[in-house]
Order: C-alpha cells, then structure tokens, then sequence
C-alpha cells in the first residue's frame, strides 16, 4: 500500500482481507520516497475469492482511502529477491 | 513460512511490474508435428489440426490463471510447431497454402495471437518439400493473420545457401505485393535466418526444432523499461559499475521468467524448455532499447559509440540472464525491431540512425535488421543482398542474424507507415543505390568458412 498516511486505513485493508477469511501473518509501515508504505504478508490459503478479485477489490478500497494498492504473490518476491 | 524481504525488495519488484512494463512476453508451447506426416493433403491438415488442439486447448486459460495467480501480465500466448517443410515433405500436393490454413484454423481455435513454424531449413540445399514450401508463402501469409513463417538460409557449419538467399529476396517481394493493401504486412510475419535457434519462443521466428521433444514450453522474458530505469539510476558510474547494474536487473528479471516457466510447465504437463531473456521492445513509450543507450550517453541511437552501447547492453543482459534460470536458451539478448521500438523510429528520423548503422548492431546483439520498412521500388536482388550481409555476419561469428523487411509499396523515403499493434510505426529507411544484382544472382553457395572446422 503506498500513498499518504491517514486515519483508517489498517481497518479499511484488514476489512476486505477479513471478509474474503485472508489472514494477516505480518504487517510493518516505513516512509520510503515521502511515501507512506505498507506491507503487509497475508495467507490466502484458505481465502474464499482468488487474487484477481482481492486486487480488485482492495483496488476500489484503495481509491477510497486515496492509496495504491497492489496484491503480488509472494513466489514473485521470493524468486526475483532469493535464491 | 512467509521470507523475510525488505520494504526496498518488495517496492522494487512492485515498480517494475507497475512502472517500467515488466512482462513475460510470451509463453509459447512448441509442438512436434512430425506424427502427422500424410501423403494425403487432407488427412495431413486433419492430423496436424487435431495435434495442435489437443495439445494446446488449454494454453490461453493457464497463461491468464498464471497472470491471475501471481498478479504478472503475460502478453503473447503463443504456438511454435515443427517447420512445415518436412512435416509435408511426403504429401502429394504441390501448393502447402492449405496447410498455413490449417495452422490458422487451430490458432484461432484454441485463441494464441501468432503461431510459427510456416517454415524450411534451406542452408545447404532445397529438397521438392522445401521448394514447395518456399513457393507458398507469400499467399499463405497474405492469407492468414496469425501464421509465421521463417527461412534458414544459412549456418556457420554449412555456409550460405546464395540460390536460397536470392529466392527469399523475390519472396519478400511477392509477399509485400500481395499485402499491399496492409503496408506489405505480410513481410512482418516473415523471417530470413542464419543459425536459427530450435527453441526460440519469440515470433515471427519462432519454430519447434528437429532436435526437440514432443511437446515443451518456453518462455520469453522483457522488460527493456526495467533496464532502462537502471540505466538511468545509475548516470556517471564507469562502465564496469553500469554493467554490474544491468547484470543484476537481468537476473531478477529472468527469474520471474523462470518461476512462470515452472508453474506453466507443472499445469500443463508438459516439459518446461527455456526462458529466453531478450529486450523485445514495444512501441509503448518507456520500453525501447533505443532509450537504453541514449541513456548510456548518446544524443541519439545510432550515433558513433552505439556498437559498443549495444555490445555492452546485450552482454550484461546474457550474463545476468543465464546465472539465473536454469535453462537459458532460445535468442537472449537485445532486440533491435526498429517499428516496434518509438526510440528506434525517433532515431531515424532525427536521421541518425541508417541501414549501415543498424548492420553494424547486428553484430553484436542478438538478432538482425529486423522489423525495417524500406522503399516499395526496392530491387529483390537489393534485398536478397542484404540478407547475404546479415547471413555473412552470422556465419562468421557463429551467431544468429535474422532479417524482417518490408519493402513497404507505393512508399518512398521518409513516408510514413503504420503497422499497428506490437509491430508498430515506422517511417521508410534509405537502402544504397548501388545496383548488387550481379552478386546477388551468381548463384551457389558460398562455402562454409574456415571457423566450421573445428572438431
């Protein structure tokens, strides 16, 4: 998540991953660029939509909270970043 | 257990997908047809349709859940199948158009945007299927949309086949008329190689080589935006430091190739074959290797210094590459397709880039004068001579070079035309005067250089 900081947005983020039942495994916030950035490591094993209907629909609640959101798996991070 | 990355790590990977159009480029399925050989035409066009489809049914759908799944665009879903020349080689009919039918037929069936391997291996000679082949491919690409052809007219091993070089000068030709209503489109979709790879996922060379499995997947990996930003980030570093950043950007570049590669390849039951780092640019703006080495220092690509820009680039990016997936194959390397890069167009219109400059490129990077539109009037014999310099590179320096031109009719110098799509815009590019006729025409081989003899 990346934009500029306000109140609510943990709540907005964690109420989309909650309703689709996506738990949280880790979550930590830094300023990098003058951004405000977020991420956040969650676990969509036992999620009930697929990662194109999160992005979605964490993408709508993004605008609502004027932030960008982006949803990768973390395959993408682990193959790019470790061998 | 989630890894442990960092917030740079992630932001990184994150502005490359978002920002610098980072993609897989192609998954390409590359399918061996030689089980359908008929004598019949018929039963041959049934045999080869039935295989691609069954095969490839589900092509389209995993490369989407795939892009779905790990949230990375994956443009082309693509089809490469053992070159038509020997798969017909035994069928009776003199005119293989309704084979590149067939190949159509099945792509739209099973929805890939290209499919190669309309195709012949001519270096030393042509046999009856080859010429028949040959013959057929101006109207089967004025006939089709999707279907690609390819010719190897040489290899370092065999020298240049010259009769072959001359035959494809008058086939670009024919094909530029017969599509002269598109801007001679059907040369976009033709491809005159020396040492073509057998694994290549990229079109419009791409088939599935003699020497491969019955069926494999391979991937192409972009990403001349990513590499760009690199560049870019790193204004004043000498030489050995650029390099080292660009070695690095392949690598992570590659080994998203390589993940979706596996995964393809797990889904789909079918061997995984390579992953072909290559810059392929798009005439999007941002993802030009024209704009890479300007931004190493040059005013303009094509100016003096841009060989050893290029030479550079592609090396870092081979480097990086191959320390990161376990099967690099395929071209790997810097693609110079001057339609399909807005960087490569601006320069030649700035006049700086010309036909001689972009030879020279050839020398270095991984393919060829490709994607160049030149002069409607200009002579097959012209064209077949600049196939022989291009083949002459890659004979000797054991490497491939390929050539794509459009003499693009009714247009001149300077005029303006436009593709669409991947294959983009471009304005014409001035070829020599100098009539080669005399060359072009002598006919024969010529012999395979001293560098063949090396066992």
């Amino acid at each position: 998540m990346l934009g500029k900081d306000r109140v609510g947005i943990i709540a907005g983020i964690a109420t989309v991953l909650a309703e689709a039942n996506i738990n949280i495994l880790d979550i930590s916030q830094t300023i990098l660029q003058e951004f405000f950035v977020m991420i956040a490591v969650v676990d969509i094993g036992q999620a009930t939509i697929d990662l194109a209907e999160l992005q979605q629909r964490l993408d709508e609640k993004g605008k609502e909270l004027g932030l960008k959101v982006t949803a990768q798996h973390e395959d993408i991070f682990r193959f790019m970043h470790r061998i | 257990m989630p890894v442990s990355l960092s917030p740079e790590e992630i932001i990184e990977t994150i502005r490359m997908v978002d920002v610098q159009n980072l993609d897989i480029r192609t998954i390409t399925m590359g399918i061996s047809l030689r089980d359908c050989v008929d004598s019949d035409l018929k039963r041959l066009s049934q045999r080869i349709y039935n295989k691609i489809v069954r095969l490839a049914h589900n092509l389209v759908q995993v490369g989407e859940e795939l892009s779905r799944d790990y949230g990375i665009p994956i443009i082309n879903k693509r089809i490469s199948v053992t070159p038509i020349s020997l798969v017909a080689e035994g069928c009776e009919a003199e005119d293989f158009v309704p084979l590149a039918e067939t190949l159509e037929k099945a792509a739209v069936e099973v929805g890939v945007n290209f499919i190669g391997g309309f195709s012949a291996l001519v270096h030393k000679g042509l046999t009856q299927g080859d010429a028949k082949l040959i013959s057929s491919i101006p109207r089967a690409l004025a006939l089709t949309e999707r279907v690609c052809s390819s010719v190897n007219v040489a290899t370092t091993k065999a020298g240049i086949n010259m009769d072959a070089v001359m035959r494809m000068g008058e086939v670009i030709k024919e094909t530029a008329e017969l599509t002269a209503d598109r801007d001679g489109l059907g040369c976009a979709k033709l491809v005159v190689f020396c040492n073509a790879p057998e694994d290549n996922p990229f079109m419009a060379g791409a088939f599935h080589g003699v020497g491969e499995p019955e069926c494999t997947i391979n991937i192409g990996v972009s990403g001349p935006g990513v590499v760009l930003d690199t560049v870019r980030r790193f204004q004043g570093a000498d030489f050995g430091t650029l390099s080292t950043a660009i070695k690095h950007t392949a690598f992570k570049v590659t080994r998203m190739g390589e993940l979706i590669g596996r995964r393809a390849s797990e889904k789909l039951g079918v061997p995984f074959g390579i992953v072909d780092l290559s810059l392929a640019p798009t005439p999007a703006i941002g993802d030009s290797v024209a704009d890479i080495l300007e931004a190493m220092g040059l005013e303009r690509c094509g100016t003096h210094g841009t060989t050893a820009a290029l030479a550079l680039l592609n090396d870092a990016v081979k480097k990086g590459g191959a320390m990161a997936s376990s099967y690099v194959g395929g071209l790997s390397g810097a693609f110079i397709p001057v339609s399909e890069d807005a960087g490569m167009v601006a320069a030649l219109e700035a006049g700086a880039l010309t036909i001689d400059k972009l030879e020279a490129m050839t020398c270095v990077c991984s393919v060829g004068l490709d994607m160049i539109a030149l002069p409607g009037d200009t002579p097959a014999e012209t064209i077949a001579a600049i196939i022989a310099d291009e083949a002459a590179i890659g004979m000797i320096n054991r490497k491939t070079t390929a050539t794509r031109l459009i003499p693009v009719p009714g247009k001149k110098v300077g005029d303006k035309v436009e593709f669409g799509g991947l294959l983009g815009r471009s304005t014409i590019m001035a070829v020599h005067q100098f009539k080669a006729a005399g060359f072009a025409r002598r006919g024969g081989r010529i012999p395979a250089p001293i560098q063949a003899l090396n066992n």
